[in-house]
């Protein structure tokens, strides 16, 4: 169809998009209003939990919010403060180790000719088909031979890798840099690692914020794993944390209030994780799907 | 699942079979300790415990511990509750050899460490058998298993059952307190005829209905030299299901999910007249029907016989040691204490909500005086009452989660319209006896 000689087109066109947005629009508020409910829950008491219109707020709210919070840092010693920070530890630091060791595996697979190079990248890709639940217990069986489990390493460790990330490093790093400017470091008298970080790494900087994020995102949420190796409640990151509290709470029912709003504490590192590196986030994605 | 296990656990299953049937004769040497309670002395020196626990407060009740024993220090590790993931990481770190010393486990989960040979028998020990006495005597049946010169862990806590009531309610309609069960149809119908439900019948809570089949004199399961018996679906066990059944049909209780928001709402409004429950409903009622504060009263349970006085249980668990510690004496005196002195079992039923399987709890403070939210009835009177009337003799099976999985979503059905509850525990207990079969655990058919 030639643009411009048929009055369907456009009309056409508006029609699907209102369809679009209004699909869009069904599924963000499908997606928002669980978290429109974690936001006020965290508002209310347990009584009023059940008691008070689920949606909305109450009266109280503000001060009941406060309230709230400061019981969830001081309930049990305060150890849910400890357990965002051994998330983060995990999360941050995993994620930003992660994502160095898989760009040095993409960017060598990419860019260096070697025997079995096609067979290891296989290996590394399947590894994206195997479900890191199903690893968990296989890891434990290993990590008790070495005597790590219930240890930072036991969680740390297992975090490290990527096969993932390794696949879009590796797609990545053929696109965006280019063999001329590599061979040209070298005729500077360049090393090859430094070649990496100071040249390769810039071009790879949007797919490396994607593995960031998607490392960051897999470990703050892996939760099967610290569960099968963690037994130290002061090791816990905090979905294990609160999945633990949550369990308890037939027993001890004002835990309800205190998993509420933990859980909406504990997504709120995830928000700013992804408004601060968004930008970053779709390109990256682009470029993966493209080759 | 079972792949993950490999032949290791086969093994224990079968070597441990061959145990239970000979009731620890004098096989089993390969092991590190001394099988079948023939030994159990002090360690030298200092010891370290581990205690895998997910009572809350826990940590602090040790620290008492901690102050009186310097030479045996007892470290709390925390997780989530035994279904929720602590049971399969016991399973786990059984089978690497790296178990904690100590580790909690409710009554419908012993039977199942005890056929994967998880639990070392402390009956040797010095003052374990003869704490006996010190227990509820249910408790103590469910630790021995019934076998002789054996105990597998210390009973902790308990849930025996009872009625409570919406005191006010009942009064103003001027129904009477029902005490037989026949009673209590009756009196759902009036309250049905007012709008309201006399209570809810929770389909994922089986445990509650084995509670009630427990109060009926029924036994689910029980073992004997030739292998476990699987009986779902005896005579008690199908009068307690007609029952409900009946109820459902004429849609005189609700089937709310049990603890759910809505559930909460439904009593916290009213709508809910009974909750035949154990001794913790009465903080789950508090902190979830707060409204409703000084309506409620405690009556016992509804008899099946006119002027009977049973009663079942619901929940309670006990502290095992695990097999491999390397301090079983250190390991059994830590848990009689943490189950029998008094300081320790207030400040586990402060922290933990914890109602001791003790006898001396009712001598606590916090179980001797009224409650305010049940208008200052002294509640606990009638569920130590309620405790000295349950059954000893009931004995759950060896793989109960399984058990709980298949009848509940039979339940679901029920509820739904297809089939009965009555269906759901046959095929509960066909599903269960493949289980035991496929873990080549011995069953009579």
């Amino acid at each position: 169809m030639r643009r411009g000689d048929s009055p369907r087109g456009p009309r056409h066109s508006i029609m699907s998009r209102t369809g679009a947005m209004l699909i869009m629009g069904v599924f963000t508020l499908y997606f928002l209003t669980p978290i429109w409910w974690l936001l006020v829950s965290s508002t209310k008491t347990g009584g009023q939990i059940t008691g008070t219109a689920p949606l909305w707020f109450t009266m109280e709210s503000i001060p009941t919010f406060f309230s709230n919070i400061g019981r969830l840092f001081t309930y049990s010693d305060g150890v849910f403060g400890r357990w965002l920070l051994n998330s983060a530890i995990y999360a941050g630091l995993g994620a930003l180790l992660g994502t160095i060791i898989a760009a040095m595996c993409g960017y060598a697979l990419a860019k260096y000719e070697f025997k079995g190079r096609e067979a290891i990248f296989n290996i590394v890709l399947s590894g994206v088909l195997v479900p890191a639940t199903a690893l968990a217990l296989p890891l434990f069986l290993i990590f008790s031979e070495v005597k790590l489990t219930n240890t930072l390493w036991a969680v740390f460790l297992p975090s490290l890798v990527s096969p993932f990330g390794v696949y879009l490093a590796r797609i990545y790093a053929a696109a965006s840099v280019p063999g001329e400017l590599l061979e040209a470091a070298r005729l500077d008298g360049s090393g090859e690692i430094r070649t990496f970080f100071t040249v390769s790494t810039r071009l790879m900087a949007p797919a490396l914020v994607t593995i960031f994020l998607f490392q960051f995102v897999a470990i703050w949420n892996n939760f099967f794993l610290p569960l099968i190796m963690l037994r130290d409640q002061t090791l816990f990151p905090v979905t294990l944390g609160l999945y633990a509290w949550n369990s308890q709470i037939s027993q001890i029912p004002e835990l309800r209030v205190l998993v509420i709003v933990g859980a909406l504490v504990s997504i709120v590192p995830l928000i700013a994780a992804f408004l601060a590196l968004q930008r970053f986030w779709s390109s990256g994605l682009g470029a993966g799907s493209v080759k | 699942m079972r792949a993950h296990y490999g032949k290791a656990t086969a093994a224990f299953a079968m070597v441990s079979a061959l145990t239970l049937a000979g009731c620890a004769g004098g096989g089993g040497d390969s092991t590190a300790g001394g099988e079948g309670g023939s030994s159990c002395e002090p360690s030298s020196g200092p010891v370290d415990l581990t205690f895998t626990t997910w009572v809350p407060g826990m940590d602090k009740v040790v620290d008492l511990w901690n102050e009186e024993n310097p030479d045996i220090q007892v470290k709390v590790q925390t997780g989530p509750n035994g279904n929720s993931g602590t049971y399969q990481n016991f399973f786990n770190q059984l089978q690497a050899g790296n178990a904690p010393d100590l580790g909690q486990i409710e009554y419908d989960a012993l039977p199942n460490f005890r056929v994967q040979d998880g639990l070392e028998n402390i009956a040797a020990c010095e003052n374990v058998s003869d704490a006996e006495d010190q227990f509820v005597d249910w408790t103590w049946g469910q630790v021995t298993f019934g076998e002789d010169d054996a105990v597998y862990a210390v009973p902790q806590d308990s849930g025996p059952m009872a009625m409570f009531y919406r005191k006010d309610l009942f009064e103003q309609a001027g129904i009477e307190v029902p005490t037989t069960w026949e009673e209590y149809a009756a009196a759902a119908e009036e309250i049905k005829a007012q709008g309201s439900y006399i209570t809810n019948f929770p389909r994922g809570d089986v445990n509650w209905f084995a509670g009630n089949v427990w109060q009926a004199g029924g036994q689910w399961f029980s073992n004997d030299d030739e292998g476990w018996d699987v009986n779902l679906t005896g005579e008690e066990s199908e009068q307690v299901a007609n029952y409900w059944q009946d109820l459902l049909e004429k849609d005189q209780v609700s089937t709310l999910p049990s603890f759910s928001d809505e559930w909460n709402a439904s009593f916290n409004e009213g709508d809910q007249w009974t909750w035949i429950s154990a001794v913790w409903g009465a903080s789950t009622l508090a902190t979830g029907a707060p409204d409703t504060s000084g309506k409620w009263a405690v009556a016992p349970m509804p008899q099946w016989e006119d002027g009977g006085t049973a009663a079942g249980n619901w929940g309670g668990s006990s502290t095992a040691v695990l097999k491999g510690s390397d301090h079983p004496y250190e390991a059994a005196q830590f848990a009689l204490w943490l189950n029998t002195d008094p300081e320790a079992l207030a400040l586990a039923n402060e922290l933990g909500g914890l109602y001791p399987a003790a006898k001396s709890a009712t001598d606590l403070e916090a179980f001797s005086g009224g409650v305010e939210y049940f208008g200052g009835q002294k509640i606990y009177d009638v569920f130590a009452e309620a405790s000295s009337n349950v059954d000893p003799n009931f004995t759950w099976g060896p793989t109960m989660t399984q058990t709980y999985t298949d009848v509940s979503d039979g339940f679901g059905k029920a509820i739904g319209g297809e089939g009965t509850l009555m269906d759901a525990l046959t095929a509960g207990e066909e599903a269960t006896v493949e289980s035991l079969k496929s873990q080549s655990i011995p069953v009579k058919e």
